[in-house]
């Protein structure tokens, strides 16, 4: 032990808290000291005896001190006030356990430990217990019973000394010594038992005789091997190095355990590669400097939370002396302590260093921190919302993005939240897409915002189908759209709308000339009816005024007067010109309506290159045979070929059999 | 149970008894009778993980379908809401919370988020005054969804649109988050390749994921040798054609929706029935596709033209089956015939089904039309006239054929042109606006933010180089006995599929500078493994290769897939992942707009 002491331990008031943690000492106390001329000094060591604080008593008389889970010290005063210290003496809060212990003196004071954190048990001078189960959370609960007789264990050593209870063993120090007494854990023992066979312990051999490049090795090996008992022996020697304190042990056990390894095919690598590191964390933790003996089994049960508060509060240390470390160095520090150690949260060293105060320090932690759920919420908290959001950016996760947004949108002023969604891409067509469904006028503003023309003109034009019934309304909306597309240098959407504006009020007019139901018919669709209608000038004077290219008018005509069954009109209209589009559409046409008779008038018109094809559409085989000898076409044979499928087309089909064979011959 | 999920070199039950499971555990946290009111969109893909069985198994005694106003009357302890996370259906949950009828008993409410719980949700029922009424909020994540032995799907239909009309990924981070479900259960993937900007964003947040999960090192053996991230945004041809696949066939024509397709029911009317078959069904006859039917996992990846073979020889095998019954003669012999009839009996149901399905597929395929469709299409795929107006989508357009089919086509030629001329682009538009309505320039220009429809811009048109370097077009292909992928759309083999057989061999560095011409970044990260994990390959064992595609998948693509998997030399077996089973309709479909 480090430290140097004036007093005898049997003097002082003790507390030495759990995991390997700091001991307190409180000299004078009051019992020995009848009158209390000097003032008592309260000192904190690690558990290696160094000092970390010591200061001046100036309160009332403590009957008891403990450590709380949250390595607070808590001194119980003897009128049930208790005082809560940190590590380093530094006073946080005080509490009362009540009047009732205020009036009946506090004979004898317990801290204790349970789930819900650390509790403080009071047996009062009127032997009556009051006790709180949680000193964060305060409720005072008062027992009616007096209590029986006490047991009591004792030991004794060669100085004095005290005993700090650990979940797997007793730490006992005194002012030389501090040491640690535990039952050797069976898989240590079956490993150094003299002459043990166990599987480990000739692992351990083996490798050894490896070392020493004996061939002992290799029957050692054999022998645990032939038993099967390998993978057994591995884990022995993977166990047995995380319950050695000396480093060097450690090193020959897990040595042993990489040597046993190589002869196994499957041995899944996670139990080897934790105990490493758990390992390291221990040894540099158990290191003379730092103090905190843990064992394995503590490291476990603790699941390194606690060790992350005190390593963060270890290297918190020299700063708090020194005020030229920067935050960022600290932060580095840590990092470099904890690296990339699983179970370590960032997020929870921060949130502490957030509440002593330590802003900067806190979010240059939480750099480290990988969980982004923990990370954006802490940032908001500490109102940096605009690295919360570039925080919730990187991780992906929209919905932590959309949480941001919106607390940034109560946050700043409607300017300033939207350059900052300006230099955000992804969070700002993620805000759009939101006011897409709930806030259509904002939309309309992020746009503005950024000159986005292009998308404003989309917005009207979306605007005058869904948020407008009358037509000048519609017309008003196409005609924003069509200037924003202008400015957007998209003359096509811009033509295309003006276009829009121009039928609306024209099918408008059409109405209310004609009757009927002409809004919102397509182009297309508007001449169709006025066509089906009789009303053939309208229908041309729209076509040419829109300018509908010759070739779709004629299939718009055809199908619209093959609708309506006008058969003269149809073959005036054939006749009209020379049709763009050909005359197999005429036929086609006709056989869809069933009308052989009138496609026959059409098929004789039909150019030699669909000629075959049109023959056949009416059911003319023969001719059409003709038609491809007389081409020499090769697919058309075998396309009229495969209609030749009636009774009567026997002929034919031999006539194209032989013009084949002859084709070939040539 | 679906005992097909397990046919595979990697057992997907594993991963649909874990959904399942996690399923069970939070219905059974809602002690008591339960109703579930379900988000209408989810009862699909649920449907794959658990029948009705299963849930009536734990008091699930009601379901409705999300609703406004008040909830239909059930006398159940539970209400449980089944729900995406979305404003619009918080709307609708609170609206149903607060008219529930005071007098009546009193009920516990519950929210079951799929496949994410959601702040911004969360936060919109407090601002609606009914988040307090929840007993339990949690999520289900639900990401991917097994379909088939080698086949999951995210079923986000949206997930294309959403990244690339919108810039909105939360469909990347769900993928993101499903590829570490998976990797839970089957194993860190020791090698990530990816193409494309949403390849690149999948794989940085699983590498960030995987930093956030440090605590719990994963130690199972890893089943997958490599994973391999497509965007579709890099090959966006492929869909565009029609598949030729009898799947693929089925879908274009059909539609397949998780799993099931509905048919006309006039081919599948019972024969023989005397009197009772002169009434013919009027509802769609409603089948599974999977391949725990046999005849169908032959058939459904062959070309159609290969399929009427394989039935006509199934024919003649099962009616010869059948025939067997004259010549058992002992006691013995008949026992054994009729302990077989089960199975030969399904056989023959099976056989008859897709006779009718092919029978059905036929007509449309022999049709002159879809000849002069895939003719058009052929044609610019192999690059021909593909930078002047089409004769053939005039006339579509002229005759007003379904305007997704002529998008289809116009966006394929603009494709295989690297974008199309302004004039020939310009005209295109107008034609269609003129035809279907200007409403559809909301339409067009998501077509062109998408990249499916462009003006060429300056530089000279790129596909013939990647058509060759890549050999996208195979003139002499067998679509009996195939010898290439380029079968499954008789000709042109699948751009992304052509990316993952030459990834798997030789490599990508064979054709860097094709990668360079596809837009986004390719590019490979290790996850670096603990030695004890490292797989030691046995000679001559495949690799598997878990290949995600992001923005959607085609049948025909898988098909193509399943191919390689089954080439005796290939080396490399497919495990396929997508956003959504797509085909060219109803991508299209998700991209259009109609304002009204």
């Amino acid at each position: 032990m480090d430290w140097d002491l004036k007093e005898e331990l049997r003097d002082c008031l003790v507390a030495a808290a759990p995991y390997g943690g700091p001991i307190a000492l409180l000299r004078n106390p009051w019992r020995k000291e009848k009158a209390a001329s000097v003032r008592p000094m309260l000192e904190i060591y690690s558990a290696s005896g160094v000092p970390l604080v010591s200061l001046l008593w100036k309160s009332g008389p403590v009957v008891s001190m403990g450590w709380s889970a949250e390595e607070e010290l808590l001194c119980v005063q003897e009128d049930g006030a208790v005082l809560v210290y940190g590590l380093h003496g530094d006073f946080r809060r005080h509490f009362s356990m009540g009047n009732e212990v205020l009036q009946n003196r506090v004979l004898d004071a317990r801290i204790f430990h349970t789930e819900l954190g650390s509790g403080v048990a009071i047996l009062t001078g009127a032997h009556r217990f009051t006790l709180s189960a949680n000193v964060g959370d305060l409720k005072l609960r008062r027992m009616p019973e007096v209590p029986g007789a006490l047991t009591k264990l004792r030991f004794v050593l060669d100085e004095d000394s005290y005993l700090v209870p650990e979940l797997d063993g007793v730490r006992i120090f005194s002012r030389n010594t501090h040491e640690f007494l535990h039952e050797v854990p069976v898989t240590s023992e079956e490993i150094f038992k003299i002459a043990s066979m166990a599987p480990g312990a000739l692992l351990l051999e083996a490798q050894k005789e490896y070392e020493k490049e004996s061939q002992k090795a290799d029957e050692y090996l054999r022998e645990i091997q032939e038993l099967g008992q390998l993978t057994q022996a591995v884990q022995q020697c993977i166990e047995a190095a995380g319950h050695e304190h000396r480093p060097d042990m450690q090193k020959s056990l897990l040595r042993a355990a990489s040597f046993g390894k190589c002869f196994l095919d499957r041995f899944p690598p996670d139990s080897f590669v934790r105990m490493c590191q758990d390992l390291r964390v221990l040894n540099a933790i158990r290191d003379y400097h730092i103090g905190i003996p843990l064992t394995y089994s503590q490291l476990v049960l603790r699941r390194l939370y606690p060790l992350a508060i005190q390593i963060c509060e270890y290297l918190r240390l020299p700063e708090v002396q020194q005020k030229d470390v920067s935050d960022e160095d600290v932060a580095r520090a840590i990092n470099q302590k904890l690296g990339d150690t699983p179970g370590v949260s960032y997020s929870d060293i921060a949130a502490r260093a957030y509440g002593c105060g330590r802003t900067e320090l806190a979010i240059k932690l939480l750099e480290y921190e990988p969980r982004s759920g923990e990370q954006v919420p802490l940032l908001l908290k500490m109102k940096r919302s605009k690295l919360a959001l570039s925080k919730a950016i990187e991780s992906g996760d929209t919905d932590l993005v959309f949480t941001v947004l919106l607390h940034l949108k109560n946050e700043l002023n409607r300017g300033d939240f939207f350059m900052t969604l300006r230099n955000q891409p992804m969070a700002l067509s993620l805000y759009r897409q939101f006011c897409k469904h709930q806030e259509l006028e904002t939309l309309k503003d992020l746009y503005n915002q950024d000159d986005n023309h292009q998308e404003l003109g989309s917005f009207h034009l979306r605007a005058s189908y869904a948020a407008e019934e009358r037509i000048e309304g519609r017309v008003a909306a196409l005609q924003i759209a069509a200037d924003a597309f202008y400015k957007a240098k998209n003359e096509f959407a811009a033509k295309a709308t003006e276009d829009q504006m121009r039928l609306l009020r024209l099918q408008r007019r059409l109405e209310d000339e004609l009757g009927g139901q002409f809004l919102d018919l397509s182009l297309h669709d508007t001449v169709t009816t006025l066509i089906v209608g009789g009303h053939n000038k309208r229908a041309e004077q729209l076509s040419r005024d829109f300018r509908i290219p010759d070739k779709r008018l004629w299939w718009l005509k055809l199908t619209a007067l093959a609708d309506l069954e006008d058969w003269e009109e149809l073959e005036k209209f054939s006749k009209s010109k020379k049709s763009p589009i050909g005359y197999l559409p005429f036929v086609e046409i006709c056989m869809k309506q069933h009308n052989k008779y009138e496609a026959k008038k059409y098929a004789s018109r039909v150019g030699p290159e669909q000629k075959v094809k049109a023959l056949l559409l009416v059911g003319d085989v023969a001719q059409a045979a003709d038609v491809a000898i007389e081409h020499r076409s090769e697919a058309e044979l075998s396309l009229v070929l495969s209609h030749c499928t009636g009774a009567s087309d026997g002929a034919t089909a031999d006539k194209i059999q032989r013009a084949r064979t002859q084709a070939q011959k040539k | 149970m679906a005992a097909h999920l397990s046919y595979g070199r990697v057992n997907l039950n594993v991963l649909r008894e874990a959904v399942r499971r996690e399923l069970r555990e939070f219905l059974d946290k809602c002690a008591g009778s339960k109703a579930i009111v379900w988000d209408e969109y989810l009862t699909g893909p649920f449907g794959l993980i658990a029948q009705y069985s299963l849930l009536k198994e734990h008091e699930v005694e009601k379901m409705f379908t999300l609703k406004g106003s008040r909830l239909p009357p059930a006398d159940v302890k539970n209400i449980i809401f089944f729900v995406r996370p979305r404003l619009e259906l918080m709307d609708i949950i609170a609206e149903n919370v607060l008219s529930e009828d005071r007098r009546g008993p009193t009920r516990d409410f519950h929210i079951l988020f799929v496949p994410r719980r959601s702040l911004l949700c969360e936060q919109r029922l407090k601002d609606l005054g009914v988040l307090g009424s929840f007993i339990h909020r949690e999520e289900y994540s639900l990401d991917l969804i097994p379909f088939d032995g080698d086949l999951l799907s995210m079923e986000s239909e949206g997930a294309f649109k959403d990244c690339y009309l919108e810039g909105d990924q939360t469909s990347l981070y769900h993928a993101a988050k499903g590829m570490m479900t998976l990797q839970a259960l089957y194993g860190t993937i020791p090698q990530i390749f990816g193409k494309g900007e949403c390849a690149r964003q999948v794989a940085n947040m699983m590498i960030r994921m995987k930093r956030e999960f440090t605590g719990s090192q994963n130690s199972i053996f890893p089943v997958f040798d490599n994973l391999l991230l497509i965007d579709r945004n890099v090959d966006l041809l492929t869909p565009l054609a029609t598949q030729l696949t009898y799947e693929g066939l089925i879908d274009e024509i059909y539609g397949i929706q998780n799993s099931y397709v509905k048919l006309p029911p006039e081919k599948f009317a019972p024969k023989k029935q005397g009197d009772g078959g002169k009434e013919l069904p009027t509802e769609a006859k409603k089948l599974q596709l999977n391949s725990a039917e046999e005849l169908y996992a032959e058939i459904r990846d062959k070309n159609f033209n290969a399929v009427g073979s394989v039935l006509s020889k199934k024919a003649k095998i099962i009616s010869a089956a059948f025939e067997e019954r004259h010549n058992a003669k002992t006691v013995g012999e008949i026992k054994q015939f009729v302990s077989q009839l089960p199975h030969m009996q399904a056989a023959r149901g099976s056989l008859a089904n897709h006779t009718s399905i092919a029978e059905l597929i036929k007509d449309v395929t022999t049709s002159e039309d879809f000849f002069d469709k895939l003719t058009v299409e052929q044609e610019f795929m192999s690059g021909i006239d593909t930078d002047k107006v089409n004769n053939y989508i005039e006339d579509c357009i002229a005759q007003k054929h379904p305007l997704i089919k002529v998008l289809r086509l116009v966006c394929l030629q603009s494709v295989c042109n690297s974008g199309l001329k302004q004039k020939v682009l310009d005209y295109y538009k107008r034609e269609i606006l003129q035809t279907y309505g200007y409403e559809h320039i909301l339409t067009l220009h998501n077509l062109e933010k998408a990249g499916l429809l462009k003006p060429q811009t300056g530089a000279r048109n790129s596909y013939p180089t990647i058509r060759k370097t890549l050999r996208l077009w195979m003139d002499d292909v067998n679509e009996q006995n195939p010898t290439d992928i380029s079968y499954v759309y008789s000709g042109y083999a699948p751009l992304s599929v052509r990316l993952a057989q030459l990834l798997s061999r030789p490599g990508w560095r064979s054709i860097e500078e094709v990668l360079r011409i596809l837009p986004g970044p390719h590019f490979e990260e290790r996850q670096p493994l603990p030695t004890g994990l490292q797989k030691k390959r046995q000679p001559g064992e495949n690799r598997v290769t878990l290949i995600f595609f992001l923005g959607g998948v085609t049948f025909a693509e898988i098909a193509a897939l399943r191919f390689l998997s089954q080439l005796e030399d290939g080396g490399t077996e497919y495990v396929i992942a997508t956003t959504k089973l797509m085909n060219g309709t109803s991508w299209i479909e998700a991209l259009m707009e109609k304002p009204f």
